[in-house]
């Protein structure tokens, strides 16, 4: 129980000394371990992606890129161990291919490292994207209320009416072919619905305050009151659902691969590469289990980011905790 | 009330309508239908592709095309007299006529994956939340987590190659436990039973012990009498199943001093049993349709029988009958099942290998009702429980958020405060606000689940709507995309209107406003 007063006593006393909520916010947020670890782990997943086979004009250090064809060694088996010698294994080797080769020959790893890189950038354009364009409806929506809500959000409800997949297939298949960073443009201007809902109610409620009212009676512009008062107290909600977007965003992007309506050859994703080799799956295994660790562990990772942010923005969820460990405490 | 809900309506066909021309226009601009004449060296391409235009107005611009659409489409209001057109194929099939054999399997897929998910999903968070920080608890919120990052596909083609390769394995080549597997879940559920009863150090480790020994012994006889192969419930293993059902209704709802329900749920069990001998005759010649008569002469009865018992709680003892009743007669249709499996798995077709993972029935499969559903079973199974896993998650989280937050308000202070048993206080006083979240999480789980299908669909070959949608969209074939897009919308505005009806009826405050 030595845990729970430190934190409580650091949290009020800073509070009383009138620090600013960012700094008390992103303190509760860096001592989340469980958050924190995902986000480092995050970042040297996308640091090693990147500076493996390059991005642009950055050079890799892999030998292999994700699109030559090289000849077929072992019959494309994953050459990566971990398992040293004097344990009876290969040793601790990444060998010619240690993702393996598909089943052309081109080098798997790069090929992974590549759906990765794609994955991210998906995951930024329309996790950015998608947030302004769905902060900007609900913050217009909730500020005004009458009949702009209404027209805003009757519009939100015709998106929302169509399944993002299934809209998502229909923008995939009429641009696909154009390169990720249209896709996933396009792909943001589908997702962009339930963060308009959730700053609206924001907004709807924040709007009613006493500091809007002041600083509408000092002679603020709307615009100033929306951006300057308002969408600074509603940036919680808005930081929790970008992330929660972003993770959704990767999970949309690789269905849509998965089905083909994705990012098109040469391009590589991580979900075109289970969809390419699912058959696969009795004889070479490796094929599909890399590309599925990756798509699992990034949208775990930036899942458990958005909890951890959600508890920073928010801790009301930890007060039944507090309530419970107090009469734990009482009781021994 | 009734203007609300023809507002409502209103306003939903509407955004219908203009949802429905957003999709038109992006779904005719995604390719070219004509594709694959361009590229062929038959002779007549030509005029084949001068039929084509003919015959789906491809020379008329999408947008107003969709006037075309929507004017054909708008027959369908009218009922029974047969103007409902939604257009040709690329192949030249009307759309109303592969639709309705397309939706059955995916409305089936959906309605079931929804329920389940919502009603496990409930219990879980129930459950974790009242045991939180626990290690059902903490490994609870990581396997939700770990389900909300996981791809439908990705759970689709694992359950594909482990459950249903494994399953039949071991059904086909050795249908009995290692010692070693019945162990292992003898543990696991002794560690799940120990959290579920909770309480100090002493009475959890009985509580494994019990539970996991008696889990582990039930495992190993059932392996050695060769019960996966021949399973039944058997007249003793229904009548403990009914009463620990009769039992375990009344010690949640009302707690076992209540004697009223006690009493129902007696009477209950006691009906249940003796129509499991009555009416084994009539479930020989059943079909869907006696089953579920007699479903709800089951609910009826039980409900009944709660009103007649009930004194002055007749809400609570309903209900109770209602659940004991609705509980034993699906215990015995288990059970009637059961003794149809050895029937079903023996069938030359089948050879012991019944989960199927490809279609969602047997090609020309032709018995009698409980075979056949049985086949269905074997094939939605998989794809019904990978559709689940991803819902299963989110109602869990909310459920646990819900009660917790609930937990927290002065009214559950005071219900604690007057002396209400723990129980109480949980099932009457926060149960019921602790769904309100719940109900906003069911109309945006609708469209996840319904986008959910389609790669489900594709993944088992299941042709359902969400397959047509697929294939309809490679060959840019416009009006089954658009049938498609009409039935799902229904769905997913229906869902909206039966969360927001679940809302008023939960929340007071909502009805005042409307």
């Amino acid at each position: 129980m030595t845990s729970l007063t430190p934190e409580t006593v650091v949290e009020t006393s800073q509070g009383v000394r009138g620090e600013r909520q960012g700094k008390l916010i992103l303190r509760r947020f860096v001592s989340n371990k469980l958050a924190m670890t995902c986000l480092v782990l995050y970042v040297l997943v996308v640091v090693f992606s990147v500076s493996a086979i390059g991005f642009g004009p950055i050079p890799g250090w892999w030998k292999h890129n994700y699109t030559s064809l090289n000849p077929q060694l072992n019959g494309g088996a994953a050459t990566l161990s971990v398992v040293p010698e004097w344990l009876g294994g290969p040793g601790v080797t990444l060998g010619e291919h240690p993702f393996g080769q598909s089943r052309i020959g081109v080098d798997y790893f790069a090929m992974t490292m590549r759906g990765i890189q794609n994955s991210v950038l998906v995951m930024l354009i329309i996790g950015g994207i998608g947030t302004l364009v769905g902060t900007v409806v609900g913050a217009i929506a909730g500020y005004y209320r009458g009949w702009v809500d209404s027209a805003l959000m009757r519009i939100t409800d015709i998106f929302l009416v169509i399944p993002a997949l299934v809209i998502g297939a229909v923008v995939g298949r009429t641009v696909g072919g154009l390169g990720v960073w249209v896709l996933a443009t396009l792909l943001a201007f589908v997702a962009w619905m339930s963060i308009a809902r959730l700053v609206r109610s924001e907004f709807l409620s924040l709007r009613e305050r006493e500091f809007v009212e002041a600083a509408r009676v000092a002679g603020a512009s709307d615009l100033r009151i929306i951006f300057k008062h308002i969408l600074p107290n509603a940036i919680g909600v808005v930081i929790v659902s970008a992330t929660l977007l972003a993770a959704t965003a990767i999970l949309l992007e690789t269905a849509l691969s998965f089905l083909g309506y994705g990012i098109r050859s040469p391009e590589v994703s991580l979900g075109r590469l289970i969809s390419d080799n699912q058959s696969a799956f009795a004889t070479r295994p490796w094929l599909y289990w890399w590309p599925a660790l990756f798509i699992v562990g990034l949208a775990l990772l930036v899942n458990f980011v958005g909890d951890g942010l959600r508890d920073a923005f928010d801790p009301r969820q930890k007060r039944f905790k507090r309530r419970k460990m107090r009469e734990h405490v009482e009781q021994s | 009330m009734v203007s609300y809900i023809l507002r409502r309506i209103l306003v939903s066909i509407l955004i219908l309508i203009a949802a429905s021309f957003i999709m038109y226009v992006l779904a005719a601009n995604s390719g070219d239908p004509l594709m694959d004449l361009r590229a062929s060296n038959a002779p007549n391409a030509e005029q084949l592709i001068a039929a084509r235009v003919a015959a789906l107005d491809l020379d008329v611009p999408p947008p107003l095309r969709w006037f075309l659409w929507l004017s054909g489409a708008a027959g369908c209001l009218v009922p029974f007299a047969d103007m409902c057109n939604l257009g040709l194929t690329i192949s030249n099939a009307q759309v109303t006529t592969i639709l309705p054999t397309a939706m059955w399997s995916t409305v089936q897929l959906v309605s079931v994956s929804l329920v389940l998910a919502i009603i496990l999903g409930v219990i879980v968070g129930i459950v974790t939340a009242l045991r939180q920080y626990s290690g059902f608890d903490v490994s609870m919120t990581f396997v939700s987590f770990f389900l909300y990052s996981l791809p439908s596909f990705l759970v689709a083609v694992l359950l594909k190659e482990f459950i249903a390769i494994g399953f039949n394995n071991f059904l086909q080549v050795d249908p009995t436990l290692s010692a070693l597997a019945v162990i292992g879940i003898g543990v696991i559920v002794g560690l799940i039973w120990q959290v579920l009863i909770g309480g100090n150090f002493r009475r959890r480790l009985v509580v494994f012990g019990v539970s996991g020994a008696s889990t582990a012994a039930l495992l190993a006889f059932l392996s050695a009498t060769g019960w996966f192969l021949q399973p039944s419930l058997g007249p003793i293993g229904l009548l403990i199943l009914i009463l620990a059902l009769a039992v375990g209704t009344v010690a949640i709802l009302s707690g076992l001093s209540h004697r009223r329900s006690l009493i129902v749920a007696g009477i209950n069990a006691a009906i249940a049993y003796v129509c499991y001998f009555a009416l084994q005759g009539l479930f020989d010649i059943s079909s869907l349709g006696t089953i579920l008569i007699l479903g709800l002469v089951a609910v009826a009865v039980g409900v009944g029988i709660g009103y007649i018992f009930g004194g002055n709680d007749r809400a609570q003892t309903m209900k109770v009958g209602g659940i004991v009743a609705f509980g034993s007669a699906a215990l015995v249709l288990i059970d009637r099942f059961m003794q149809s499996w050895h029937t079903y798995i023996s069938l030359p077709r089948i050879a012991n290998r019944p989960i199927a993972t490809v279609g969602s029935s047997t090609p020309g499969f032709n018995n009698d009702f409980w075979v056949t559903s049985i086949d269905s079973f074997t094939h939605l199974l998989l794809p019904t429980v990978s559709l689940l896993l991803i819902s299963f998650a989110g109602y869990t989280r909310y459920a646990r958020a819900g009660l917790l937050e609930v937990m927290n308000l002065d009214y559950i202070r005071t219900a604690r405060a007057k002396g209400l048993p723990e129980r109480t206080v949980i099932v009457r006083h926060a149960f019921r606000n602790m769904l309100i979240p719940i109900a906003t999480l069911v109309a945006v789980d609708v469209g996840a689940l319904l986008g959910g299908a389609v790669i489900t669909e594709y993944v088992f070959a299941i042709p359902g709507m969400g397959q047509l949608f697929n294939a309809s969209l490679q060959r840019v074939d416009l009006n089954p995309i658009m049938g498609y897009f009409l039935v799902i919308a229904i769905l997913a505005i229906a869902f909206n209107f039966i969360a927001d009806l679940a809302y008023a009826v939960l929340d007071p405050r909502v009805r005042v406003r409307a």
